[in-house]
């Protein structure tokens, strides 16, 4: 009973030392899998989820950034938000709301402001990142500008239609960003294959 | 288990007519303690995030509309295949790029699957590619390249695979580019021949 004691609560020291509490998800994604192995970073990513419905929903990590990035997305639109919606929005999770929904969304409690997330339109996008619709850029240009070590990283739904996620990566291109990372699941190499032959090379090395 | 002894050394028996002095139990139930810890285990084991996401890198070619058509690297019919990607996760490939519109490509069409899927069909052709770079129709320099084409109708699991096949065959040139009216056309064309809605 001791020993089983001791274990016990060596293991509950061990998780909550351990533990990182998933970060707020405004929608349920289900990413596609892959062979690639490489780990998201944990700081400096814009990300842009992408669910069934091709709705897109944009965060960055750093409670700082986001204060500067809606500064700047305020005065490059003219928002008119105020300190207290702007603050409000450095601590929130993600946005998916058109620009002009944003300062009502801003004003209602954060309790209630889940259910808003589930109905939200998502972010307006459009091919061109220079057509007025295309909000998206808007966002990914303030927020590159804030910060530019950012990575960004698209977290899509398999089922999501590849014509949400094409715009996603013109609106990218625009910008002259040909590298992003596409968030997977991990999956195992098929054996047999130049993949699988590779990566035992490399363990035996 | 963890309580203390208070029985005061080896004097088990005292003589008779010596009083025993009322002694306080010292021992404590620990069973809540216990409880409350494996439901914090549970509760930790739960919201933890032990696995982390894992991300596959993209690059996708430089793009400029600056750019001239004399500084553009030409494609050679030879190395490339082309794959479309349709509805239903069904794939279609045919080798070559498909910039003769008056003879339509020789369509396959397969699936994401372990036996005869498109996997095989890129094996194939890496093994065809090689042959001719033995045989000195190819430089050392051309690479096989795969044109991966997504029409509307795909979903982004589709890419996703595609782009996964791309490293798990180790194909180290392909670019994500635009369906064309035409080879949307031959996709139509195989669909009615086959007799798929």
């Amino acid at each position: 009973m001791t020993a089983m004691c001791d274990v016990a609560f060596l293991l509950l020291t061990f998780f909550m030392l351990a533990t990182k509490f998933k970060p707020e998800e405004p929608v349920v994604v289900q990413t596609p899998s892959s062979i690639s192995e490489i780990p998201l970073p944990d700081a400096d990513i814009m990300l842009l989820t992408v669910d069934t419905k091709g709705r897109i929903f944009f965060s960055i990590d750093n409670k700082l950034k986001r204060k500067e990035l809606i500064t700047s997305v305020n005065t490059d639109r003219n928002l008119g938000l105020t300190e207290a919606e702007m603050n409000s929005f450095a601590i929130g999770s993600s946005v998916g709301v058109p620009l002009n929904q944003l300062k009502s969304l801003l004003n209602t409690p954060p309790e209630s402001r889940a259910e808003i997330e589930k109905q939200a339109p998502g972010i307006p996008v459009d091919t061109s990142v220079l057509s007025p619709n295309n909000e998206l850029a808007q966002w990914v240009k303030s927020a590159r500008y804030t910060n530019p070590k950012l990575r960004i990283c698209i977290k899509a739904d398999g089922e999501a239609a590849y014509p949400h996620v094409k715009k996603i990566i013109r609106t990218l291109e625009g910008y002259k960003i040909f590298k992003f990372n596409l968030i997977t699941n991990l999956k195992a190499v098929p054996p047999g294959t130049a993949a699988f032959e590779q990566k035992k090379l490399a363990k035996a090395e | 288990m963890a309580e203390m002894d208070t029985s005061g050394g080896g004097h088990k028996k005292k003589g008779p007519g010596v009083k025993k002095g009322k002694k306080l139990s010292t021992r404590i139930d620990l069973t809540p303690m216990v409880d409350l810890g494996f439901l914090l285990i549970t509760f930790f084991m739960f919201t933890t995030t032990l696995a982390k996401p894992k991300t596959m890198e993209i690059n996708m070619p430089y793009k400029d509309e600056n750019l001239t058509d004399a500084e553009k690297n030409k494609l050679k019919a030879s190395v490339a295949m082309t794959v479309l990607l349709s509805k239903n996760h069904r794939v279609y490939y045919y080798e070559g790029i498909g910039d003769n519109p008056d003879q339509a490509p020789d369509l396959k069409v397969t699936g994401f699957k372990a036996k005869d899927g498109i996997r095989d069909a890129i094996i194939a052709k890496k093994k065809i590619v090689d042959g001719l770079k033995r045989s000195g129709a190819l430089t050392a320099k051309d690479e096989m390249t795969v044109l991966i084409k997504p029409d509307t109708t795909s979903t982004y699991s589709d890419l996703v695979n595609m782009l996964d096949e791309m490293s798990i065959n180790d194909v180290k040139v392909y670019a994500i580019i635009d369906i064309s009216d035409i080879e949307q056309g031959f996709i139509q064309a195989t669909e009615t021949a086959n007799g798929v809605q």
